[in-house]
């Protein structure tokens, strides 16, 4: 992993809230590899968007508290960064499209401007030059007719082709990391098909490393290299994707493929369904997070939370059962 | 199946919103055709799915089908009476039979009401029992039966999940003891491992009472596994019409063809060998939808016919209907 994009070691996030001490993100360790596509799945609250925003600076504190933690990008410490700092890394080293375009573009400004703002600012380039290069990423991201929808405000636009624009604004620097939090979860199938498609292309000719977090472990077969299960603020799984698949190691991925009904297959049963609800992230974590859901609980697992451990070539699974045999390890 | 008499029948059914202009003086300059003649029938204990893209009418179907919003044309009959005929007095003795699940469990259940009132209103408002006592006490067996804790009864909304609002609106509307239930996106709000557990409940729920679904989803994989037969709506109207494992294994129309080959299968080999037909652009304006078949501005295939002429809805098989001249013509 000596040659990793970014490597985070031991990131915990919380938020101090009237309610109490929300433990959203507990100490989890991944790493990025330049021009791979790594995907993040979970379910709501599981701290997969959390723990981005953390890398990014993006976490308002107070509320939030980076607890602890290192992100070593490019040989430097991202949490340790001043904010103008990570205003130089935002944007022109990584870059992040979220779920909503609507809300992540200024309803006010044209399409236009706001891609020249970053362009001017981050690259130094004049109004003149910064518009030919809008036009071009435009293009690249299959807006038709880009000079003219350079004028056009965001309402002009579909959910599919803001989502484009967006994609467009986050490559404007030609990031070398790519953070993407559920793109296409507000967009229909069609859309999404070409979202996806779309990212693959672009992915292979910037040679981009994308992180792509979502709760549909359908988009992540398609696309992913390897995959980070969360559940509760940890890391329960990581695996190559074929492998996650082939043998998913860790109780809740096991469930969460059982729970989904599959478009090419004809229905032979009920739906497997995971009884319960996720954990109440108010609480202090004891034990592993999965056990009040978990069908494989041993005595061990309300005790002392598992870490991940080997159980396969680069795949790891946080479980003390081993999933094939019902044995513990 | 289809001797016997459908629970449901939809004919013809339209539904136009007036677009306006100005604000004092409202012009009306245009329709929104959301729904332009769609016609199908239900059986009883059965589960239509209906599914589109966003915008294709799916859930103005739904609503227009129970009276929610007035239908412009067309008729709608749910055992044996027309919702949409029927005099204001009997308005209310039709309703009763026909309810509905919504897509947010967030916005569909009144915050400042506790669970018995929410559940209560249907049988207050259809006047089932003779006073709140009993209510509460059938409130409560309908607690029981969506699989929540009757001793919660007296809670408001906020103090439930997502999973369990979405319980609080099934047993709302299993209140009124209905035949047929329109469920509106009931899952998609929800997390993965919740979806499951509220399709699992529907299921029981219609195995115990014989209730009969109208299922409106955009999740092809989950419609498959719950629908019986499943008709496919694109701007208005409808497109292809088949029993569940026939559409998804021999679906006819382009559209149907291209809207499952977008949806993701959760198998990397299996995802990434199949052959998907990218549908370019978005679904048209429904204020002017396309002339001829209305899919062919998007159409892989479209034909110089599919621009003049509107395909003609026909059998190409048993109990398989769809709409596209290039099935018509071979």
């Amino acid at each position: 992993m000596a040659n990793s994009l970014l490597q985070v070691s031991n990131l915990r996030t919380r938020f101090h809230t009237p309610e109490g001490t929300v433990y959203a993100v507990n100490g989890i360790s991944f790493h990025v590899n330049g021009g791979e596509t790594v995907a993040i799945v979970g379910e709501s609250g599981c701290g997969k968007s959390v723990s981005m925003m953390s890398l990014l600076g993006l976490v308002p504190t107070p509320p939030g508290e980076i607890y602890s933690g290192t992100a070593i990008y490019r040989q430097s410490d991202l949490l340790k960064k001043t904010e103008a700092e990570m205003e130089d890394v935002r944007g022109r080293e990584i870059s992040m499209i979220f779920q909503d375009p609507m809300t992540s573009l200024n309803p006010v400004l044209t399409v236009g401007r706001q891609l020249t703002e970053s362009l001017r600012v981050h690259l130094g380039m004049t109004q003149a030059e910064a518009e030919r290069r809008a036009v071009e990423l435009l293009e690249q991201v299959g807006i038709p007719d880009p000079a003219r929808r350079l004028g056009d405000y965001p309402h002009q636009f579909s959910g599919g082709m803001r989502q484009r624009v967006m994609i467009a604004m986050a490559l404007s620097c030609t990031p070398s990391l790519l953070i993407a939090d559920e793109p296409t979860t507000a967009l229909d199938v069609t859309i999404q098909a070409q979202i996806v498609e779309l990212v693959a292309q672009l992915r292979a000719a910037l040679h981009m490393a994308i992180i792509w977090i979502t709760h549909d472990l359908g988009v992540v077969a398609g696309m992913a290299d390897r995959v980070l299960v969360m559940y509760a603020g940890y890391i329960v799984e990581e695996a190559d994707v074929q492998d996650l698949y082939d043998s998913p190691s860790h109780p809740y991925t096991l469930a969460l493929l059982a729970a989904l009904p599959r478009v090419d297959r004809r229905r032979d049963q009920r739906l497997k369904s995971i009884p319960g609800t996720p954990p109440n992230l108010l609480v202090e974590p004891h034990g592993c997070p999965f056990a009040p859901r978990c069908e494989f609980v041993i005595e061990k697992c309300r005790h002392e939370n598992p870490t991940l451990i080997e159980v396969d070539k680069n795949h790891s699974s946080a479980c003390w059962v081993n999933v094939k045999t019902g044995a513990p390890r | 199946m289809s001797d016997l008499q459908p629970l449901v029948e939809v004919q013809d059914l339209k539904k136009y919103f007036p677009v306006t202009r100005g604000v004092v003086l409202q012009r009306r300059v245009g329709f929104v055709r959301a729904v332009d003649g769609v016609s199908f029938t239900i059986q009883r204990g059965e589960t239509l799915g209906m599914v589109g893209e966003s915008g294709c009418g799916k859930t103005t179907v739904g609503r227009t089908m129970l009276g929610l919003y007035p239908a412009t044309s067309g008729s709608v009959v749910i055992d044996g009476d027309d919702i949409i005929r029927a005099r204001r007095r009997d308005q209310l003795r039709i309703r009763r039979k026909a309810q509905m699940i919504f897509q947010d469990p967030y916005a569909s259940l009144n915050p400042r009401w506790t669970v018995n009132s929410i559940v209560s209103e249907p049988m207050r408002v259809h006047k089932l029992f003779a006073n709140a006592k009993e209510r509460t006490e059938r409130a409560r067996e309908l607690m029981g039966l969506v699989g929540l804790n009757p001793n919660l009864i007296n809670r408001f909304p906020h103090e439930f999940s997502g999973g369990q609002r979405q319980r609080i609106g099934i047993a709302r509307a299993l209140a009124s003891n209905p035949a047929f239930i329109v469920c509106d996106e009931p899952i998609s709000a929800l997390d993965v491992s919740i979806q499951a557990q509220v399709v699992n409940l529907l299921e029981e729920l219609q195995d115990q009472f014989g209730l009969t679904y109208l299922f409106i989803a955009h999740d092809l994989s989950m419609v498959r596994h719950i629908c019986d037969r499943v008709a496919v709506l694109y701007l208005g109207v409808m497109v292809e019409l088949a029993e569940r494992d026939e559409l998804y294994e021999n679906a006819l129309h382009p559209y149907t063809k291209a809207l499952l080959s977008a949806v993701p299968i959760p198998d990397p080999r299996k995802d990434r060998a199949r052959k998907r037909t990218i549908l370019t652009g978005d679904v048209p304006s429904p204020i002017n939808p396309p002339s001829g078949c209305r899919f062919h501005t998007r159409c892989p295939i479209a034909m110089d016919v599919c621009k003049e002429q509107v395909p003609v809805w026909q059998e190409a098989a048993p109990n398989h209907w769809v709409a596209c001249h290039a099935v018509t013509n071979g």
